[in-house]
């Protein structure tokens, strides 16, 4: 019934269709390990880079993406049960972002998923799911086979993002609208064209597309992306750039602003979905999935925490700054888990886990911040007030058609 | 009182085997309206009496009643709905190859005759009986609650564990001390340490891995040896129901009715019925659908979640932890039908009676025990023998006679498969019982194995397993059968469980079925 993917033991640290292309534009050398493969961190400079998302297009490599084939009679009914989402309105062509928990109702990961015909779905997540996947799978008639070394994947994030894939030929990009897929040919002059899945998602939250190919057509697409995007201000960027728009956009990082309930050890850092705000994809209306129960209970009683914007005074970032509720730093009331200053946004934003009574927009509260001036450390309490999350969601990410540039 | 929400039932039970049985007349006794489903077209589920061959009778699973406390048979009147005794305090006696059998009783004369062949063992062995009895009056009591749960506010989980706590402590420093030193031993270490005569040890190793998926050095194993000698606290002889299990059956039924119960057989449950996250009812393999306000299921976890309610209805990691629920029965039965009563030699008539086991040494139980880990079984088979036509004459044709004996051990998976070792295994248990009565042999003139698939397909019990899931530490006490439902509560609403799964499990005691009704009553209160 379930198969897996080839064992990765074999090779400590996979590379990916396109290592050899980022690995000739790579000038720092700085690679990092991401879900088994070999991930580029910095090409060149991050600043570079996270202006590539935000003002031209960028190239990012997310095959290390763990990627799960679904499929089988009872592969919406398996889903509906696994994640908090219902996925029954999601028809062939559609992508839905959706979370799981477990028993108690805790977040194990998100991810997302598409359709690809009825009954036929791929499912894409952060982290290695098959144990729970396997788990979720008793009592149901349903095939799951990882697919992650069977796809190549490409982010194309960034306001000409849309220009630059219509430059290489795809042909309709323009019409494809937020969290919808399609498979487009991209022409070739002296071969066959070559069959791309686009879907209209990403994790910079401005226009982008994610490309879905098999590995021998990485480098194909790599370079004729490259050769159009030349002249244009394309980039290939790393993970350090890209966490940056992430941020900005308010997207959740596994392992950073929260961690999988499936490998905390320590009592209490688990965190539910209604916790991280993603209260808006648990459907409570659409029968029994697993943690329903304990949401259900966890939502009568109101969540213990919250996760929130945090709009922090001065320039310096609030990097795991321990959050109190007043100057004096007597009271803890969270902890700051992701932190940045925004280029985009000029503001010095921060993603942060307060206690729920802390979690108005509005409310004031005081970050500790060590700064290392020329290796003096000093210390400082600063005023950081609850916003509204996303701090940064052009108009454009949304804008069917896209800008023609 | 009339039901809840205009429904006719207040509570289904599924499954009408002594503990549905029993939970359905402590549930009609609060006042409930309680209908009882049972599949089969007589109530009793394993505790049956049925027909093996053309006017031969007898208990087709358990044998003998030993462990159902005297308080069930008085709060339930049972001798007043038909439950009469055929023989009780039937004694126990180990045979011996050269046919020096030993009598396990305590009393006068059996304690003189252990003297004279081992003057230490019979020392050693009145003091073990005295420790075990204390041991097993300080843990009985845990057997009739609700098992705590660790990490509540609940009063009530507090209050449980402080009892467990305060009877462990009134047992006094050396006892307790030496309750935690052998408590997770295995018997074998622990008769090695006590006593000498081999004979003694296989007995006392016996009845630690009876109906278990153990052999003497299996860890785990003294804790089954108290477990069952807490259970039979208070009430303890071993006794013989006229007419076999299937009258005390009939008696809990009975029981159930006077109470104000239905009773209904050949009814097969075929799915819990969900009604907005709630169980609502069953839907019959007839079609029929029955809705009431809760549902008690008195099958086995494995058959309750998976099979009856449903996995869409369970959250993955529970689904998980049901699935791995160790359940797979290692014990068979069987059942001979003879022509006159075969001889015995060295036994006198009260000992042939009794419980007759086959097990001269705790190695011979080990050596037996290898076999089955690797699917196979032993030529030299472990068996406790009963002849309940000696006190029960009705049970087979005039003048003739049965032979009932639980075998130890038959794996669920055997190679080769039943069908084509069935025949063997028999004649090879004929055989094993011939070294002690060489004229068996020709007293035979039919027979019946019921191996685990056999149990399994009869009685409905997933895995074929007597307790429905093997008693061990992890699936003991709080832990049974799962995390999640060791409360008699299913994660899912309106759904318990009164089966052998349950605490304190099974071997025809009650006490889940009693537990659950009780634990079902409060929450209603």
């Amino acid at each position: 019934m379930l198969t897996e993917s080839q064992p990765h033991f074999r090779q400590p640290l996979l590379r990916t269709p396109f290592h050899e292309r980022a690995r000739s534009l790579s000038q720092l050398d700085s690679f990092i390990p991401w879900s088994g493969y070999t991930s580029v961190d910095v090409f060149t400079s991050v600043e570079q880079e996270y202006f590539a998302i935000r003002n031209a297009s960028s190239l990012y490599d997310l095959t290390p993406m763990v990627k799960y084939r679904i499929s089988g009679t009872d592969a919406l009914r398996f889903l509906n049960r696994l994640t908090t989402r219902d996925l029954s309105k999601l028809a062939p062509g559609r992508v839905a972002y959706t979370v799981w928990c477990n028993d108690e109702g805790q977040l194990i990961d998100d991810g997302t998923v598409f359709c690809l015909a009825a009954g036929d779905y791929r499912l894409c997540t952060a982290e290695w799911q098959l144990d729970w996947l396997r788990a979720s799978a008793i009592g149901f008639d349903v095939e799951i086979r990882e697919v992650t070394d069977e796809i190549a994947a490409l982010a194309v994030q960034g306001p000409t993002s849309c220009k630059l894939l219509k430059s290489i030929g795809l042909a309709g990009i323009e019409r494809l609208k937020p969290f919808e897929h399609a498979t487009l040919a991209m022409p070739r002059t002296s071969a066959a064209p070559i069959a791309l899945q686009v879907s209209r998602t990403g994790f910079t939250g401005d226009l982008g597309y994610e490309l879905w190919m098999s590995p021998t057509d990485a480098e194909p697409v790599w370079d004729a992306l490259m050769e159009v995007g030349s002249t244009r201000g394309v980039r290939a960027i790393g993970s350090r750039a890209l966490n940056m728009a992430r941020i900005e956009a308010g997207f959740l990082l596994p392992r950073v602003d929260f961690v999988s309930a499936a490998h905390t050890l320590l009592p209490g850092t688990e965190r539910s979905p209604l916790e991280l705000g993603l209260g808006w994809l648990v459907d409570f209306g659409k029968g029994h999935f697993t943690g329903r129960r304990a949401l259900l209970a966890e939502k009568a009683r109101g969540p213990r925490r919250q996760l929130v914007g945090l709009d922090v005074a001065g320039q310096k970032p609030a990097h795991a700054a321990l959050l109190y509720t007043s100057r004096s730093g007597t009271r803890q009331a969270g902890s700051v888990t992701s932190a940045i200053w925004s280029p985009t946004c000029k503001r010095n934003i921060a993603l942060a886990i307060v206690d729920a009574v802390h979690a108005t927009t509005g409310a004031t509260l005081w970050a500790d911040i060590y700064l290392n001036r020329e290796l003096v450390w000093e210390r400082r309490m600063v005023p950081a007030r609850v916003v509204e999350r996303p701090f940064y969601a052009p108009a454009r990410r949304r804008a069917t058609p896209p800008a023609d540039f | 009182m009339s039901a809840a929400g205009g429904l006719r039932y207040d509570s289904l039970v599924i499954g009408g085997g002594h503990n549905g049985l029993v939970c359905a007349a402590y549930l009609a006794r609060s006042g409930r309206r309680v209908l009882v489903l049972e599949a089969a077209s007589q109530v009793g589920g394993a505790a049956v009496t049925r027909e093996f061959a053309p006017g031969f009778r007898v208990s087709a699973c358990a044998h003998l009643l030993h462990l159902m406390p005297p308080s069930i048979v008085r709060e339930l009147s049972l001798d007043r709905q038909g439950l009469e005794l055929a023989a009780t305090d039937l004694p126990t006696t180990a045979l011996d190859p050269e046919g020096e059998h030993l009598s396990l009783s305590l009393a006068t004369d059996a304690v003189r005759a252990l003297r004279s062949r081992c003057a230490a063992d019979a020392a050693a062995y009145e003091e073990w009986q005295s420790l075990v009895a204390r041991i097993a009056a300080a843990l009985h009591p845990v057997l009739n609650i609700t098992p705590p749960r660790l990490g509540t506010e609940d009063w009530r989980d507090r209050m449980a564990l402080l009892g467990v706590g305060w009877r462990l402590r009134r047992l006094g420093r050396r006892d307790l001390r030496e309750l935690l030193r052998i408590g997770g031993m295995c018997v074998h270490d622990l008769l090695e340490d006590r006593f000498r005569l081999p004979l003694l040890k296989g007995a006392l190793a016996l009845d630690a891995v009876l109906g278990t998926n153990y052999g003497p050095r299996s860890p785990g194993t003294v804790l089954s040896l108290l477990y069952r000698a807490a259970a039979a606290h208070g009430g303890g002889s071993f006794v013989q129901p006229a007419g076999g299990l299937g009258s005390l059956s009939e008696a809990l039924a009975r029981a159930a009715v006077a109470a104000g119960a239905e009773v209904r057989t050949g009814s097969i449950v075929e799915r819990i019925l969900v009604s907005d996250d709630r169980a609502a009812g069953v839907r019959l393999a007839s079609g029929e659908t029955i809705s009431a306000a809760t549902v008690i299921s008195s099958a086995d976890p494995k058959t309750t979640f998976l099979r009856l309610l449903g996995c869409e209805h369970l959250d993955a990691g529970f689904v998980r932890r049901v699935t791995q629920l160790r359940s797979r029965g290692l014990t068979a039965k069987l059942h001979l039908a003879l022509a006159r009563l075969p001889e015995f030699p060295g036994l006198d008539a009260a000992a042939l009676g009794g419980r007759l086991l086959i097990a001269p040494s705790a190695d011979y139980i080990e050596r037996a025990y290898n076999y089955a880990k690797y699917d196979e079984f032993s030529s030299a088979p472990v068996l406790e023998v009963t002849l309940p036509t000696l006190a029960d004459a009705a049970l087979a044709p005039e003048g003739r006679h049965v032979l009932s004996a639980i075998v130890q051990y038959a794996p669920y998976t055997l190679a080769g498969g039943w069908s084509a070792q069935r025949q063997r295994f028999t004649e090879l248990l004929i055989d094993t019982l011939a070294r002690y009565s060489p004229d068996l042999r020709e007293c035979v003139t039919a027979s019946e194995l019921l191996a685990p698939p056999d149990i399994e397909r009869e009685f409905r019990i997933s895995g074929g397993h007597w307790h429905h899931a093997e008693l061990a530490l992890d699936q003991f006490f709080m832990l049974r059968p799962v995390p999640g439902a060791t409360q008699y509560r299913a994660p899912l609403a309106g759904l318990f469980l009164c089966g052998a799964g349950c605490h304190p499990g099974g071997g025809v005691m009650g006490l889940a079925g009693r537990n659950a009704a009780q634990a079902l009553i409060r929450e209603a209160a």
